[in-house]
C-alpha cells in the first residue's frame, strides 16, 4: 500500500471508527433522550454494550417488553417528552405490540427500538426473528426497518419527528444486527425537513371566526375538550382555561383529557360519556353550539350516534384531519394544535364585536345546576367502622388525603370499573397528572406506567389505582420498583371480581358470571413483601385512612389491597346503544337495560 | 343527513408516495383495517430516480367514508400528496387487459371481428386461440369480455387503471 492510499484508508477509519450501536447513542443523546426503558437479548446486545460503556442516558430494566411500552408511556404522558423503548428481536418486538397500540390509541409519543436478524438472514426463519415492520404496521404511527448504515441516524432522527409532530403516536425502528456492529456514519439531528410528513398546526382563521362567532352567539354553549389539549402542551390546558372563564362556558373533560380542564373549577362539568356525570351528558345532549377540542368523538363518548347532541352546531378543532367527520358530522372543522387553535379563538373572541347572550347562557347554567343537583356519582357509604368499603369512597378519600399531603401527584390506572371510580372521584386541577388507558382499554396498564412516571418524577406521590384482576396483569413490574427504588403506592380496590366483566354481565347477561370471579388470589400483602415493598390491607372502613396515611407515609414502594363491596356498579351508565338523555343513574333504574335492544347487546 | 350524504359513489383516488419498501401494505392495510373496498388498485414509480410512486385506487362508499378515506391515506408518513380525481374536476381513467379467447370455427372469426370493433390488437394466436389485448375504459373492457363469453372466453388478465386529472393540473 502506498503513502497516499493508506493516509486515505485512515481517514476513512476515523470517521467510521463508531458501530451502529453507538451512533444511534449518539443520536438518542441529540434527541434528548435521558432514560430508555428496555430488555436485553440476543439482537440488540450490541446496544447494551454501547450502553455500559456511558453515563448518559439511563437504562431501566422492565421484567416483560409490554411493561416497558407502558413504562415509556407513563413517561412521555406525565413529561410531555417521547418516551423511548428498547426491546429484543422476537419475542421482544411481539410483546411490546399491545404497548404500541395501547400508544397508537391514546396518541402517545414513543420511540421504540427493536432488535432484528442481521439483514442476510432476514426472510429465513432465523431464531428469534419476526417480521417486526409487518407485525406493527397496524400498530404504530410509522416503522422502520434499517437495512444500510448509511441510513441509521437519519432514520433514528426521523422517528422522533414522526413520533412527537402532528398527532403524536409510536414509532418502532427496526435494527437488524450487523447494523448495530458494523460501522455508522452519524448525522445530527433537523439536517434537512422531513420529505412528506409536515402536519398542519396553524388553524385557519376563517374557521376560527367562524368558530367563534357561533360559540359567542350561542344561547347553550358546551366545550368538550380531550387528550389533544393534553398533548399540545400545558400552556393549551391554561389557555383552555382562559376561553372557558371569558365566555363563562360549561367544559367537560374526556377520560383522556382529564386535567385539561381544573375539576376544582365550578365551570367543570365532570368526565362526559359512557360513565360520565349527568350533567355534563344532559349538557352534551341539550347544547346548540358545541366546540370540541382535541377530542374524536369516540363511541364510549357519544352513546347512540343517532341521537348524539342532535341540535348542536358542531365545531371540531384536531391536529388529525382524519378525526373530523369521522363519526359525527361536523359544522365547523378546524385542522391545527389545539393550543393554537385556543390562542386563535381568545384573540377572535375578543376580536368579535357581538355580545354574548348572557340572558340566554344564565338560563342556560340553571339548567345546569338542575341537573348537577341530581349528584350523579352519589353513593351511599354506611359510616361505622366495620361497614364494607365502597369503592367510591374509597377513591375519595385517597384524593382528600393525598390533597392533604401537599404532595404533587400522578395517578395511574389499571382498566374497569376501578379506572372509572378513579376518573369520577379522584379530581385533577393540572395536566399530565393523569395516566390511564383510555382507547385501547389495556389492562395491565397502570403499574408499568406508574413505574415510568416515578422514573421522570423521582420525588413525586404516584398511585396506580388498581383492580385485584388487571393489577396481575404486570404485576411482575414489582420486581422494577425494587431494583430502582421507585416508591409507587399501588391502592388495589379488591372486589374479588373482574368488575365491569361482572357488571356487564349483572346488567345485560341475566347475572352469570361467566369466569368473572377472581378465584385463587394472591394474598397480596405477602406478594409486596416477596417483592420487597410494603404490604397493607384495609377491610374494613374503619382501618381504611389509616392504611391510606400509612401507605402515604412509607418511602418505599407499597400495595395496599383494600377490600371493597363485591356487588358494587359502576354508575351512572349510560347503556350500550343508548343516548346521552338515557342514563342510568344508579341500581334503582337499572332495570332499564333490559330494554337494550340486540343492537345495542352486541355493542363493546 | 342528506340522502346525498348517504348514497354510495365510486371514487378513483391517487397517492403520490415515497417510494419505500412496505408503503404499500401500508396503504392496503389501511384499506382493510378500515374495512374499505378496493376496487381497482395499481402501483408504479413515477419520477426519473423512482424516489415516488403513484397508487391508483378505485374504491367506493358514503361521501364520509370516501372523506375518510382522503384523510387516512393523507396522513400515513410516506404520502405525499391524495386527490379524489372523481371529484377534483374531469380526468382520464384507463385500464389494460389481455384476452384469451380458445376455440376455432364461427366462434373465432367472430371474436376477431368484434375485437376489431374494439380496436382491440392481437398480441399472440395459435391455430386454437387468440390473446387480445385492449386498453380503455373499465366499462369499454367490461363490454368487450361479456361479448366474448360465448365466443371461448377462457382467461383475463387486467391491470388496474391509471388516472390522471385532465387540464393543466397536476398532482
Amino acid at each position: 500500500m502506498n503513502a497516499v492510499t493508506q493516509a486515505a484508508g485512515e481517514t476513512a477509519h476515523v470517521t467510521q471508527a463508531a458501530s451502529g450501536a453507538e451512533v444511534l447513542l449518539r443520536c438518542l443523546r441529540d434527541q434528548g433522550v435521558e432514560v430508555i426503558f428496555g430488555y436485553p437479548g440476543g439482537a440488540v446486545l450490541p446496544i447494551y454494550d454501547a450502553l455500559f460503556q456511558q453515563s448518559d442516558i439511563r437504562h431501566i430494566l422492565v421484567r416483560h417488553e409490554q411493561a416497558a411500552v407502558h413504562a415509556a408511556e407513563g413517561y412521555a404522558r406525565s413529561t410531555g417528552r417521547v418516551g423511548v423503548v428498547l426491546v429484543t428481536s422476537g419475542p421482544g418486538a411481539t410483546n411490546a405490540v399491545t404497548g404500541l397500540l395501547d400508544a397508537l390509541m391514546d396518541s402517545i409519543p414513543l420511540v421504540c427500538l427493536t432488535g432484528q436478524v442481521p439483514t442476510h438472514l432476514i426472510g429465513n426463519d432465523a431464531f428469534q426473528e419476526a417480521d417486526t415492520t409487518g407485525i406493527t404496521r397496524q400498530a404504530t404511527k410509522h416503522n422502520y426497518l434499517v437495512k444500510r448504515s448509511e441510513d441509521l441516524a437519519r432514520t433514528v432522527h426521523d422517528a422522533f419527528y414522526v413520533a412527537r409532530t402532528g398527532r403524536p403516536g409510536p414509532v418502532v425502528v427496526d435494527l437488524p444486527k450487523n447494523i448495530l456492529i458494523a460501522p455508522a456514519a452519524y448525522e445530527p439531528a433537523g439536517s434537512k425537513p422531513h420529505r412528506s410528513y409536515r402536519p398542519v398546526t396553524q388553524p385557519d382563521p376563517a374557521a376560527i371566526c367562524r368558530a367563534v362567532r357561533a360559540l359567542k352567539g350561542a344561547r347553550r354553549p358546551m366545550v368538550y375538550a380531550g387528550g389533544g389539549v393534553i398533548n399540545a402542551g400545558p400552556e393549551a390546558s391554561r389557555l383552555l382555561g382562559e376561553l372557558v372563564r371569558l365566555g363563562n362556558l360549561p367544559c367537560t373533560n374526556t377520560l383522556m383529557g382529564l386535567g385539561a380542564y381544573p375539576a376544582s373549577d365550578p365551570n367543570f362539568l365532570g368526565m362526559l360519556g359512557m360513565h360520565g356525570t349527568y350533567e355534563a351528558n344532559m349538557a352534551m345532549h341539550g347544547c346548540d353550539v358545541l366546540f370540541n377540542i382535541g377530542a374524536r368523538f369516540d363511541d364510549r363518548v357519544t352513546g347512540r350516534l343517532s341521537a348524539f347532541s342532535p341540535d348542536s352546531f358542531k365545531i371540531h378543532g384536531d391536529i388529525d384531519p382524519s378525526n373530523i367527520d369521522k363519526n359525527v358530522a361536523v359544522d365547523v372543522p378546524i385542522v391545527g394544535d389545539a393550543g393554537a387553535i385556543l390562542r386563535a379563538m381568545i384573540a377572535a373572541w375578543h376580536a368579535e364585536p357581538a355580545p354574548q347572550n348572557s340572558g340566554a347562557l344564565a338560563g342556560w347554567w340553571r339548567e345546569i345546576a338542575a341537573w348537577r343537583a341530581v349528584n350523579s356519582l352519589g353513593f351511599t357509604q354506611d359510616m361505622s367502622p366495620d361497614a364494607v368499603i365502597k369503592p367510591q369512597y374509597a377513591v375519595q378519600r385517597l384524593h382528600d388525603l393525598c390533597k392533604l399531603s401537599m404532595r404533587d401527584t400522578f395517578i395511574s390506572t389499571e382498566v374497569g370499573q376501578h379506572q372509572m371510580w378513579a376518573a369520577q372521584h379522584f379530581h385533577f386541577d393540572r395536566p399530565n397528572r393523569w395516566m390511564t388507558s383510555g382507547g385501547l382499554g389495556t389492562m395491565g396498564y397502570g403499574l408499568p406506567a406508574a413505574a415510568g412516571v416515578q422514573v421522570a418524577h423521582p420525588d413525586a406521590l404516584v398511585i396506580d389505582i388498581a383492580g385485584e384482576a388487571s393489577i396481575l396483569m404486570n404485576i411482575q413490574e414489582m420486581g422494577t420498583l425494587a431494583q430502582y427504588r421507585l416508591p409507587v403506592k399501588i391502592f388495589i380496590l379488591n372486589n374479588e371480581y373482574m368488575g365491569m366483566v361482572r357488571q356487564w354481565q349483572e346488567l345485560l347477561h341475566g347475572s352469570r358470571y361467566s369466569e368473572s370471579y377472581s378465584a385463587a388470589l394472591p394474598d397480596f400483602v405477602k406478594l409486596a413483601e416477596s417483592f420487597h415493598a410494603h404490604g397493607l390491607r384495609a377491610r374494613n372502613l374503619g382501618e381504611l385512612d389509616g392504611v391510606i396515611e400509612q401507605m402515604l407515609a412509607i418511602d418505599g414502594p407499597v400495595i395496599a389491597d383494600i377490600c371493597v363491596d363485591r356487588a358494587e356498579n359502576c354508575y351512572p351508565m349510560i347503556p350500550s346503544g343508548a343516548a346521552h338523555n338515557e342514563m342510568i343513574l344508579g341500581p334503582e333504574n337499572a332495570g332499564r337495560t333490559a330494554s337494550i335492544t340486540d343492537e345495542g347487546l352486541m355493542l363493546v | 343527513m342528506s340522502d346525498a350524504a348517504q348514497s354510495l359513489r365510486s371514487a378513483t383516488i391517487s397517492v403520490l408516495v415515497d417510494n419505500e419498501s412496505g408503503v404499500l401494505a401500508r396503504v392496503i392495510g389501511l384499506f382493510s383495517g378500515r374495512g374499505y373496498n378496493i376496487d381497482s388498485l395499481t402501483v408504479a414509480a413515477v419520477d426519473q430516480d423512482r424516489t415516488r410512486s403513484r397508487i391508483n385506487v378505485v374504491t367506493s362508499g358514503t361521501e364520509m367514508v370516501i372523506g375518510q378515506i382522503k384523510a387516512q391515506l393523507d396522513r400515513l408518513v410516506p404520502v405525499y400528496r391524495v386527490a379524489d380525481l372523481s371529484k377534483d374536476g374531469p380526468h382520464v381513467a384507463r385500464e389494460m387487459a389481455l384476452i384469451k379467447v380458445v376455440g376455432g370455427g364461427e366462434a373465432r372469426s367472430e371474436s376477431l371481428r368484434i375485437a376489431d370493433a374494439f380496436r382491440a390488437r392481437v398480441v399472440d394466436t395459435t391455430t386454437g386461440s387468440f390473446v387480445f389485448e385492449l386498453t380503455g375504459s373499465i366499462e369499454k373492457i367490461d363490454a368487450f369480455i361479456e361479448l366474448l363469453r360465448p365466443l371461448g372466453l377462457a382467461e383475463v388478465s387486467r391491470t388496474g387503471i391509471a388516472a390522471i386529472a385532465r387540464g393543466v393540473g397536476t398532482l
